[in-house]
């Protein structure tokens, strides 16, 4: 008896332990529906395929397997472009299946005919078009293989509809056999002993942390290193949660919005250690003056990444979970009392600071959530002021609980990503930070929300502005806003639309029982927080200064 | 080839804006290069673009603030790139779309692609990060110009702002002329600062790059030849009629020689509808007398029209009795998917005056009549009994309120094929619909464009409930600049087309495809400050759709219609054209 | 500098626009690059020469290397090879210079493949110095079109570096 194409896909997935996809159909994908009717995989049916990508990947984030999207060809397959690209950036793995035209007319121009594989080339780890159906049992198992494995990815499957109904015969392979795709994971010994040596003979020593330690699984380690040589730890957006806040040696996150205790350590440290980092433009600011006193270290699995944006003094290639474990092995207790006490002292001296709390800030909100949730809730972010925010104030302190577009800034990204991380975590309390210019881009995934029965908080700052765009405005062009003003839709209204409840805060009073209502209240929730549109994230670094040069809050500014 | 080669700024007669160039020909000041885009852009006689902005932009917003031109924000990118898009078919002239870059510039991809397989001129520019950072996964970058490889017609990267003037006018050019379609200039942020000197218009260099519009002569007397000894001949119109604007010339045609024209979704108003020899949509869901006609031809004359496979169902059964005269501007149509005897490269409204002037028309009247007989006997029909509201009866009634000068947009699924098949279109270019990608989600920001570019028109789109949620964020651009769009949700609940292949072909199991949990339609518009009704019977039809109309602002109706209503006649797809389910 | 890169990749469509899309997006110069099938059917061999400095042309390296279908990198630059290109080049000729030109194409040891009324074909392999050097000698004449392969490259001795089994990257 022959099964066919899609019913070998459905089959593949439910070997491979995938229970949950995230998808909307289409004339092309039909065969794969219709497959899906009867598996015991369960399907998340969005509101726009766009939706279905961030959701997958907030799935991703949150479950550490790959997430999976379904979507028709055409303009199914190119409203998942952000998305994938989105995922790409920050390294998460996610398999997409595309339906494409049958193969004859691949290539004619036929109706709802995108070439998604030619689109996604610079966006993908890998992809395939499956022409041969029995090629399919192979390929998604290399697809899995690929994204999950070595620096994850996204990887597309593009699958004509001819292909998903045809009849496979051929069985999933027992091996992946890739002759081109060995990553590599365990790290160079000579290269460990050295950095163990060039970490016993720093003085000013500063971890560099990046979302590859989350990716590796590797905070346990990382912080016992840290407590093991006494080095300050700060975080890049991507590591947020890869160190605790909480603890002595955090530093925070440093970079454009960095903190300045955090900025300022690295510029004056004379050993750096960058782990699961990429030496991103939005960490270093003008690179010539990025640690200029430091012997650089860079630990990361992709080799390209080593060298690429600045020179390394030290590199190593491996998985980092890998490479701490050899190295603890060789380095010793350590300690830098001077150098802490100087850190320690600009933290004191140089805290983040805000406006006076009259007002409703956001920062505060954020802090008081952070309060409110014991730092423990999964927090998705859009892209703006908001997002940076939350990275400052809100205080995370477990790997895995801060998702956010870190590398392409997507906004729109953090609502659909908050529905798939609540259901990689039923039981987490899940709370998307929006603006209303990003929430906006995604606000019909509600009706997601409303049939999933995710009840998730969507804490929206409305500043009636691009905020963020409305701030380098105020720095960079005198102060002459233009596109940044938003008409908005009454976000209370819009919630009862949706059958979900709407709350709104307008006073600093109004912060703690609203939040509190809305923490315990089991439902699908938007909690308004009307600010001023004149608020600014601080510090700024100027993309052309150095990071020591920030400017930081004044009362006057 | 004949007139192309010299590289002159398109015809004049098309765009009306070669004078504006003369007068703009000034010479050497130093501007910064954003400078130098926003004047190109005036000088290409854009007066509004549709955008959202970011980082890599700014340098470019700074200067639209300082310049008249208008710049409608919209809250998705995708909203603007369509938008641009419906304003550019809706008008003939070039739609301007702006976006960041990254997240900005890849939101674009799906506009981009459905203006691409529909023709459409649009001009994409993108932010870029700096030069020196192009190329190291930096913050915000993608790589846009290789994605949208695929599907533009032409893409550029700057990498010197002395470049800016001529890129422009190279991108209009490309977009505008030959068979139209998106351009993408991807500028980075250090391009937008650094000074070059400005002249306008620029060399145009571009030895790549020709099209061919004076038809070839003999060819022409071959298709009289052809035309004159048929018996049973059949027109198919496309939408490359509209973009010729060769309305005139077609009726002319149709009119001296009797032949029933047939038209394709896109072609939908190219002959008034309300003509005797217009034959309405063929195709996939077309009228059967179209269908049997092109079945039973003995030439079929295509013009701009591409043989898609929504029209043509099976190929090789694809009016299986015919010679085929094929006339397209772009020569890589010809022969791509049907051999045809006779093929024609050139401008439309040329290739039909050249024609006009060589044939003989010859006495079709009896295969007129066979064709007649078809549509009396097979008229498109639904089941009006039972009580519930049928979707093809509202839009119906759509189509009876609206005055000839009405636009109409759609997006996907049933709705759009009842609406290609109920709503009458008398004029080219009043019909505005997702041909080629079918892009669920085109219809609303298409209908906010079409309004900026024609504000005294009624505009009315016609959705369905899962393509308005595609990007419902767009009736905030609606309230934000009190576009006084009619928006017809036709709402069954389902992703209705969705259900009907699965009704049809999946043994009725329905996968996915009930979207019946909401919104209330109602009370959204109300959130966004739009007057919005509900319509659940027959007796509230009209009196919504002539409340509607009197209203100044925007109006948004939910029609609750019937939810399984199926879209008839049906070729099934790879079946052929006489083969009909539901007649 | 000039580097020339020895690649083995599948042998499959679309690997070309992967590895010329690659190049396009980061900014890397291809000076050439020539593509064929190997004794093996399912791989293939390109001879890239890239234009850089070192870290250029280690991040060109460590780019390829992680594109999926690429089986095995090598950057050949240093080591002993022999390289080959292929050129045709039309000369203008008439017939009291005809004499000339074929004692250009002597030297070089080229040859006439083809005669027009006033032009002649010629065929030349060489190493790139040699190449060039039969261009510009024919450049007097007046060249009318050239067509170039782009070099092939194959580094002597034993067959050290062919087995396919994961990548080095020198
Ligand atoms: C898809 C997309 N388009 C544009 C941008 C550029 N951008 C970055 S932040 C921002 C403003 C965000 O506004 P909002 O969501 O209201 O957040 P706020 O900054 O006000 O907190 C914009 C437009 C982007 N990052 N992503
Ligand atoms: C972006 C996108 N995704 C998926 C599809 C596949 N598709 C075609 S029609 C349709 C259903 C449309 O539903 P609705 O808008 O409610 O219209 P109806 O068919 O019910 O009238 C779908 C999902 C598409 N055309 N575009
Ligand atoms: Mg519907």
């Amino acid at each position: 008896m022959g099964i066919t194409g899609a019913e070998m896909l459905v089959r593949c997935l439910e070997e491979l332990g995938v229970d949950l996809v995230f998808g909307y159909p289409g004339g092309n994908i039909l065969p794969v529906y219709d497959a899906l009717i009867g598996s015991n995989i369960r399907h998340v049916l969005v509101r726009q395929e766009q939706g279905a990508v961030h959701a997958a990947s907030g799935y991703a984030r949150v479950t550490g397997k790959a997430g999976v999207c379904l979507a028709t060809s055409g303009p199914g397959a190119t409203n998942l472009v952000t998305g994938i690209a989105t995922a790409y950036m920050d390294s998460i793995p996610l398999v997409v299946f595309t339906g494409q035209v049958p193969t004859i007319m691949v290539g004619t121009d036929a109706f709802q005919e995108v070439d998604i594989t030619g689109i996604t080339i610079p966006i993908t780890k890998h992809n395939y078009l499956v022409k041969d159906v029995d090629e399919l049992p192979r390929v998604i198992k290399e697809a899995f293989h690929i994204a999950t494995t070595g620096r994850t990815g996204p990887v597309v499957v593009d699958l004509p509809k001819d292909v998903s109904s045809a009849v496979c015969k051929a069985k999933p392979p027992q091996e992946v056999e890739l002759r081109g795709y060995k990553p590599n994971y365990q790290g160079h010994p000579t290269q460990i002993r050295n950095l163990a040596r060039l970490i016993q003979e720093a003085r000013r020593p500063v971890i560099y942390a990046g979302g590859g330690v989350i990716r590796s699984g590797a905070s346990d380690l990382l912080r016992t290193l840290a407590e093991r040589v006494k080095a300050p730890v700060t975080t890049t957006l991507m590591g947020i949660g890869g160190f605790p806040e909480d603890h002595p040696l955090s530093l925070g996150m440093l970079g454009m919005h960095g903190t300045p205790y955090a900025n300022l350590a690295v510029q004056e440290c004379d050993v750096l250690i960058g782990l699961g980092v990429r030496f991103d433009d939005r960490v270093t600011a003008a690179v010539e003056h990025f640690a200029p006193r430091a012997k650089v270290v860079h630990v990361d699995i992709d080799p390209a990444e080593i060298g690429k944006n600045v020179l390394v003094d030290l590199p190593i290639v491996g998985d980092l979970r890998l490479v701490l474990t050899d190295l603890l092995e060789l380095v010793e207790e350590k300690d830098h009392q001077e150098w802490l006490d100087t850190v320690y002292a600009w933290r004191r001296e140089r805290p983040l600071a805000y406006g006076s709390p009259d007002v409703l800030r956001p920062q505060y909100v954020l802090a008081k959530l952070g309060e409110l949730t014991r730092h423990r809730a999964i927090i998705t972010t859009d892209v703006g002021q908001h997002q940076m925010w939350t990275a400052q104030h809100y205080g995370f302190v477990r790997p895995g609980s801060f998702l956010t577009s870190g590398g392409l800034g997507t906004m729109g990204y953090g609502f659909p990503a908050a529905l798939g991380a609540q259901l990689g975590a039923p039981d987490t309390l899940v709370i998307a930070v929006t603006g209303d210019g990003s929430f906006q881009m995604h606000m019909a995934e509600m009706a997601t929300a409303v049939q999933e029965g995710l009840p998730v908080k969507i804490l929206l700052f409305n500043n009636n502005s691009l905020g963020m765009v409305r701030q380098l405005q105020h720095f960079f062009c005198n102060r002459r806003y233009t596109a940044v003003d938003m008409v908005n839709p009454d976000f209370m209204k819009l919630a009862e639309c949706y059958g979900a409840a709407g709350l709104r805060i307008q006073q600093p009073a109004e912060v703690e029982p609203v939040l509190t209502e809305a923490i315990n209240n089991g439902r699908l929730t938007i909690i308004e927080c009307i600010i001023s549109d004149t608020e600014l994230v601080y510090p700024v670094v100027p993309g052309t200064k150095g990071l020591h040069e920030m400017i930081e809050y004044t009362e006057e500014n | 080839m004949s007139d192309a080669g010299k590289y002159r700024y398109n015809n004049s007669e098309v765009t009306g804006r070669g004078d504006l160039l003369k007068n703009q020909a000034a010479s050497g000041e130093m501007l910064s290069g954003a400078e130098i885009m926003v004047r190109a852009l005036k000088a290409e006689g854009v007066d509004t673009v549709f955008g959202y902005p970011g980082g890599a932009v700014l340098a470019l917003y700074d200067e639209l603030y300082k310049s008249d031109i208008r710049h409608i924000l919209t809250r998705h990118e995708q909203g603007a790139v369509h938008a641009a898009d419906g304003y550019a078919r809706a008008t003939g002239r070039p739609g301007v779309v702006i976006a960041t870059s990254g997240p900005g510039a890849t939101n674009l991809v799906t506009g981009i692609a459905n203006a691409h397989m529909d023709s459409v001129p649009i001009i994409c520019i993108t932010g870029q990060v700096s030069l020196d950072m192009v190329g190291r996964d930096s913050f915000q970058e993608a790589d846009i110009t290789g994605i949208t490889i695929p599907i533009t017609k032409y893409s550029y990267l700057i990498k010197d702002p002395c470049k800016v003037a001529s890129t422009v006018r190279e991108a209009f050019y490309i977009a505008t002329t030959g068979r139209p379609g998106p351009v993408l200039i991807d500028f980075p942020k250090d391009m937008m600062v650094k000074k070059a000197e400005f002249r306008y218009p620029p060399e145009l260099d571009l030895p790549g790059y020709r099209f061919r519009t004076r038809p070839n002569r003999e060819m022409i007397r071959e298709a009289a030849r052809l035309l004159a000894e048929s018996t049973r001949p059949v027109i198919v119109a496309g939408g490359g009629v509209a973009q010729a604007g060769a309305q005139r010339e077609l009726l002319n045609l149709a009119e001296r020689s009797g032949i029933p024209v047939a038209t394709t979704m896109m072609g939908k108003g190219t002959i008034p509808e309300d003509h005797h020899l217009c034959l309405g949509m063929l195709g996939m869901h077309g009228t059967a007398y179209a269908n049997f006609a092109v079945s039973s031809c003995d030439l079929l004359m295509a013009l701009g029209a591409r043989f898609d496979d929504r029209v043509t169902a099976r190929v090789d059964t694809f009016a299986p009795r015919a010679r085929i005269i094929h006339v397209d501007i772009d020569p890589a149509e010809l022969g791509k998917i049907k051999s045809a005897d006779i093929s024609i490269a050139g401008d439309l409204r040329r290739v039909l005056m050249d024609l006009l002037a060589e044939f003989q028309p010859a006495d079709y009247s009896a295969w007129r009549e066979r064709v007649y007989r078809w549509r009396e006997e097979n008229p498109l029909a639904y089941d009006q009994n039972g009580s519930s509201l049928k979707p093809q009866y509202v839009i119906q009634r759509i189509s009876d309120i609206l005055a000839g000068d009405a636009i109409v947009t759609t997006d996907v699924g049933q709705h759009q094929m009842w609406a290609a098949q109920y709503v009458k279109r008398n004029k080219p270019r009043t019909f505005i619909t997702s041909g080629g990608l079918g892009t669920m989600g085109f219809g609303l920001p298409a209908a906010m464009g079409v309004q900026v570019g024609c504000p005294d028109a009624l505009v009315f789109c016609i959705t369905g409930d899962g393509s308005i949620q595609m990007n419902s964020q767009e009736l905030a651009t609606v309230a934000h600049y009190r576009l006084p769009v009619k928006i017809a949700i036709i709402n069954n609940g389902y992703l209705g087309m969705v259900r009907q292949w699965q009704e049809l072909f999946f043994g009725a199991r329905y996968a996915h495809s009930d979207i019946s949990g909401g919104p209330d339609f109602v009370k959204l518009g109300d959130a966004y400050g739009i007057k919005a009704m509900r319509v659940t019977d027959r007796d509230g039809v009209e009196p919504a759709l002539v409340e509607a109309l009197g209203h100044q602002g925007p109006v948004m109706i939910d029609f609750v219609v019937e939810r399984e209503e199926n879209v008839f006649p049906m070729v099934p797809a790879g079946g052929s054209l006489n083969k009909m389910l539901g007649r | 500098m000039k580097h020339t890169l020895a690649v083995l990749v599948e042998n499959r469509p679309g690997v070309l626009t992967r590895i010329a899309g690659l190049f396009s997006r980061r900014g890397f110069n291809i000076d050439s690059l020539a593509v064929g099938r190997t004794e093996n059917p399912s791989v293939s061999r390109m001879t890239i020469v890239v234009e850089g400095d070192d870290r250029i042309i280690e991040q060109v390296c460590k780019q390829l290397h992680k594109l999926i279908d690429v089986i095995k990198l090598n950057d050949i630059t240093e080591e002993e090879y022999v390289d080959r290109e292929l050129i045709l080049i039309k000369v203008h000729a008439e017939p009291n210079n005809r004499t000339e030109i074929m004692q250009i194409v002597d030297i070089f040891r080229a040859r006439i493949v083809d005669i027009g009324r006033n032009t002649l074909i010629i065929e030349a392999t060489g190493d790139q110095g040699k190449i060039n050097a039969i261009e510009s000698a024919l450049r007097p004449f007046g060249i009318r079109e050239v067509v170039r392969t782009g070099k092939i490259a194959m580094v002597r001795g034993a067959k050290h570096k062919t087995e396919t089994n994961g990548k080095t990257i020198v």
